[in-house]
């Protein structure tokens, strides 16, 4: 099975490098941008038949090495 | 005093903190990062770097390795841990110290000497410092933006658990001095029982008159009295 995961950025942590993205598009004459945060993305593949299991292994993952759960969410979801 | 100095790939303070611990007599063991029990120890030190290329987050790959389960061990039993720029990022993320250390605001790597005041003494680490003493030490990263939670940030302040604060060379503390963007200024926190320093400040690379300053020696010596 296989799992994507997205990382953003807690809504009251500062984001500063998707700033300088967001002004640099805004520079670049895209003026309907209204606001734009950075993230991290994972294409994960488990072995595992059961999605509930499969979900809550990665959860685990999440939780123990690829999100800083002080900073960051996170969102699982199949592909 | 026996000291341990932790090595992971991508570690490049290693060196300096082990001459820096020798030249103040300690006596200092280097330990690779897959090694499964530690050396006798009563302080620990995580150095500078970039552990792992610093990949997913600065500290975060170092902070599961092998002998950092003995660190969390050693510290949890009273041991004193210094973790030193990459050290204090691998501290945070092992959760030995609570907090993060965000990219800095400037999205800047920035390397200089700043201005440090002593914000408190009481610690077997600061108590050869004077209260309010104002320090120049050596800077260099990248991700060195303190963050906590207000929770957490009240309980460091009402504790005295912020030993070094960025401040300017007459000791004001405002944003106009801080390098980095840090909560409050902050240069170096402890845990609540002040066994565990976290610094971004080099104070290794301030032990030798001849090529820096002396303003770092303290720290250490701090330790041995």
């Amino acid at each position: 099975m296989k799992f994507s995961v997205k990382v953003t950025l807690k809504k009251d942590v500062l984001d500063p490098q998707g700033k300088v993205v967001q002004q640099t598009l805004q520079n670049m004459g895209m003026d309907t941008l209204k606001t734009l945060r950075q993230g991290k993305y994972f294409e994960i593949e488990i072995n595992e038949n059961d999605e509930i299991k499969a979900k809550n292994k990665i959860a685990d993952m999440c939780k123990k090495l690829l999100v800083n759960l002080i900073i960051e969410d996170f969102e699982i979801s199949k592909i | 005093m026996n000291s341990s100095v932790i090595v992971f790939p991508g570690s490049n303070c290693d060196r300096d903190i082990a001459v820096a611990l020798e030249k103040l007599h300690f006596r200092n063991k280097m330990v690779w990062h897959k090694e499964t029990s530690l050396p006798k120890s009563d302080l620990i030190v995580i150095p500078g770097g970039f552990s792992y290329g610093d990949y997913l987050r600065s500290g975060a790959i170092a902070g599961k390795s092998n002998i950092l389960n003995e660190v969390i061990k050693a510290a949890n039993e009273g041991c004193l841990v210094l973790g030193i720029c990459n050290g204090f990022q691998i501290l945070t993320e092992t959760g030995l110290l609570k907090g993060v250390l965000l990219r800095n605001k400037n999205l800047k790597f920035i390397g200089k000497d700043v201005h440090i005041k002593v914000i408190d003494t009481d610690s077997k680490f600061c108590n050869k410092y004077k209260k309010d003493q104002i320090l120049k030490l050596n800077i260099a990263h990248n991700e060195g933006n303190y963050f906590t939670s207000k929770e957490h940030l009240k309980e460091l302040e009402n504790n005295n658990l912020i030993p070094f604060k960025y401040s300017d060379a007459d000791g004001k503390i405002n944003d106009e001095n801080n390098p980095n963007g840090s909560l409050n200024n902050i240069a170096g926190i402890f845990n609540d029982k002040k066994n565990i320093l976290g610094l971004m400040p080099h104070p290794e690379r301030m032990v030798d008159q001849i090529i820096s300053n002396g303003d770092g020696v303290n720290l250490f010596t701090s330790l041995l009295n």
